[in-house]
């Protein structure tokens, strides 16, 4: 970079001397045509060219989703079972039905045990080793790989039990919430304003009376937060459900027991399984289950957000 | 002189509570524990139910090119290629957008345009108006967060109905006008590298601007000033100044973006082709280690069980490896990876 402003160490002191002479005053003025501020208008474009256009695919999604789904969206959707090939009609009832049970299940193993987790790592000391591990190993589930969840669902339940269930699909999503709930819970925990946590203290409040009467309650916004990312980012899963839960063309319960040892549908990979058939049914079928699961999850999603703004803090 | 009320207060606890408490911590330490645990249960399951395979196959499992279940011979180069190949070109065009879109944010140039446009009307400081530029940066933010929630089978679902019918035209013109080129050497019949390329980097992307936002905006404001105090343009300040000093926590977003990249399995599965090919040409058909997976895992038998594990502890080694290199990085940067 050219300083104009460097010339200006050169100026002869005296008193009679023009104290601006050597500065180039047109180097100075901000105009299209000198290069510099020519480029950083055209760069300041240029960024603002590539952020709209990587926007484009969100809005492009929901418009499809809003064009396609919408056309075929009913209430009969809800109330009946995927047709058979050439088939008319139809619809994805027991999908719906089946996420709802196989997140509804992994949330029932993820959230106490990711709570407690999130609890054991704000409440103990910095230097444990322990907490580091645990950490790390969070740190590890957040970016594994949701196929190998899958896999290991696989080589857990479904070889040990024998067959493709509900609770082995529930065990792969457990796997993939568990590391949000308890980054998050560990956050929140943390952000309880500390003279709270003291005046328990102060009141002889044991440890455990000051993590269920003050801290928990306190920082309930924020870990249910991140209990409702950790569903939304489950319930639209489909690769650890591939080959755990598979897919089922039947209700997912017989009077009101759930059958959770069954093969069972589900939203995503009723969308996967759809959208390679060569039958216009079953592709409209797909985008009507995938406005509905967009919807599942963009609610989820922006619901547990919004309640994050609730926490108390000291900040 | 404490009244018989304050007493009971301010009492000791009880032996059950004191119990109670012993028992709580316990059992907090304890699932500790059981998640450490789980995560290397997890390695070793999948290494143990691997060891078959290995045994069986060895090394030459890496390097073969063929996949035939009827033969029993089976090797995932191409698809370890195809892996790597979709991942990286992804990674390019999801950081260029990415680390644009975080300038974008970190640098409010949103909020100073909506400021400028109100200066205009002379609203820039009414009531209400004048919350307007913080409102759209944040919403900007949030939408590009939104990118990141969208399930990827919906994805795939909008890459093989929209995406892939938009770019075959383009593509079938460029192997006919340029098909000595190799990346343009086939022509774009349907599924292929390029929409899956496609998707994969939109998914990217909001872990791109997310964590190098934060890098950005972590930067010193005194640098920043200390830059316009010596006359720098705006350009010559992100270009000199911020991106250097952001320049690690930026590195170690696009690192875990090649990891979610490289693990991410629906919309190639949908997208890719799943055919057993090394190619560099973007138009072919090709596969990668999560698609393979998808695909054989629901119809595999005891003996391809072991067989798809042993893929399944590469795509670990591999995934692993990228993701502790970029959250290193990062903890080098200081910084956090978000939630």
């Amino acid at each position: 970079m050219t300083m104009p402003a460097a010339t200006a160490g050169q100026l002869d002191p005296g008193p009679s001397a023009n104290p601006f002479a050597g500065i180039d005053f047109p180097e100075l003025e901000r105009s299209l045509r000198r290069p510099r501020t020519l480029i950083s208008v055209l760069l300041s474009g240029l960024v603002s060219t590539l952020t709209l256009v990587a926007l484009i695919p969100l809005f492009y999604v929901v418009w499809m989703l809003a064009w396609r789904g919408g056309q075929k969206l009913s209430l009969s959707l809800f109330t009946q079972l995927p047709p058979a090939p050439l088939e008319e009609g139809g619809g994805f009832g027991n999908a719906v039905v089946g996420t709802l049970l196989i997140v509804g299940l992994a949330a029932l193993v993820a959230v106490p045990f990711g709570v407690l987790c999130g609890v054991f790592l704000a409440e103990a000391p910095p230097e444990s080793r322990l907490a580091q591990a645990v950490r790390f190993g969070a740190k590890i589930l957040t970016g594994f790989p949701s196929i190998l969840a899958g896999v290991f669902a696989y080589g857990t339940m479904v070889l040990l039990t024998g067959g493709f269930s509900a609770v082995a699909g529930a065990v792969g999503l457990a796997v993939l919430m568990l590391p949000t709930i308890v980054l998050t819970a560990e956050d929140s925990i943390r952000m309880v304003p500390a003279k709270m946590r003291e005046a328990a203290i102060g009141m002889g409040a044991t440890p455990t009376q000051r993590i269920w009467l003050v801290s928990l309650p306190t920082a309930f916004p924020g870990i249910l937060t991140g209990i409702m990312l950790a569903v939304a980012r489950a319930a639209g899963e489909t690769a650890p459900l591939l080959f755990t839960a598979l897919f089922s063309n039947f209700w997912p319960f017989s009077g009101l027991w759930p059958h959770l040892m069954q093969p069972t549908a589900s939203l995503a990979v009723l969308i996967y399984n759809f959208s390679s058939m060569p039958f216009e049914n079953q592709v409209e079928l797909a985008w009507a289950a995938a406005l509905v699961l967009v919807l599942l999850v963009l609610t989820t999603n922006l619901a547990g957000q919004s309640l994050s703004r609730r926490q108390v803090t000291d900040r | 002189m404490a009244s018989t009320e304050s007493a009971t207060i301010s009492r000791p606890p009880t032996p059950s509570q004191q119990g109670l408490d012993r028992a709580f911590r316990l059992l907090c330490e304890a699932l500790g524990w059981l998640s450490v645990g789980l995560v290397a249960f997890i390695v070793v399951k999948i290494t143990l139910t691997a060891v078959p395979a290995f045994r069986l196959h060895g090394l030459h499992f890496l390097i073969g090119t063929t996949w035939d279940p009827n033969k029993g011979e089976f090797g995932i180069l191409p698809e370890i290629w195809g892996t790597l190949y979709t991942s990286t070109l992804s990674l390019i065009l999801g950081s260029l957008f990415g680390v644009a879109a975080a300038i974008f944010l970190a640098e409010g140039f949103l909020g100073q345009f909506v400021f400028r446009i109100l200066k205009l009307g002379g609203l820039e400081l009414r009531p209400v108006w004048k919350y307007l530029p913080d409102r759209l940066e944040d919403l900007l933010k949030n939408l590009i967060e939104l990118l990141a929630a969208i399930p990827s089978v919906v994805y795939g679902l909008w890459g093989i109905f929209v995406v892939i019918p938009l770019i075959r035209p383009a593509c079938n013109w460029l192997h006919a006008k340029l098909g000595w080129v190799p990346f343009f050497s086939s022509a774009l019949s349907g599924p292929g590298v390029l929409p899956a390329v496609i998707v994969l980097s939109i998914m990217i992307l909001p872990t791109i601007t997310a964590i190098s936002r934060n890098a950005l905006v972590a930067v010193p404001p005194k640098l920043k000033m200390a830059a316009y105090g010596m006359g720098a343009t705006r350009w010559e300040t992100i270009l000199a100044v911020i991106l250097p000093t952001a320049s690690r926590g930026i590195f170690g977003a696009i690192i875990l973006a090649f990891g979610r990249a490289l693990g991410e399995t629906m919309a190639l599965a949908m997208l890719v082709g799943n055919s057993n090919r090394i190619s560099l040409s973007l138009f072919s058909p090709a596969n990668t280690l999560a698609a393979l997976l998808a695909n054989n895992f629901p119809e595999a038998g005891p003996k391809e069980v072991a067989i798809l594990m042993y893929a399944a502890l590469v795509l670990l080694a591999i995934t692993l490896a990228v993701n502790i290199l970029g959250s290193l990085i990062l903890l080098r940067a200081g910084l956090q990876e978000g939630r």
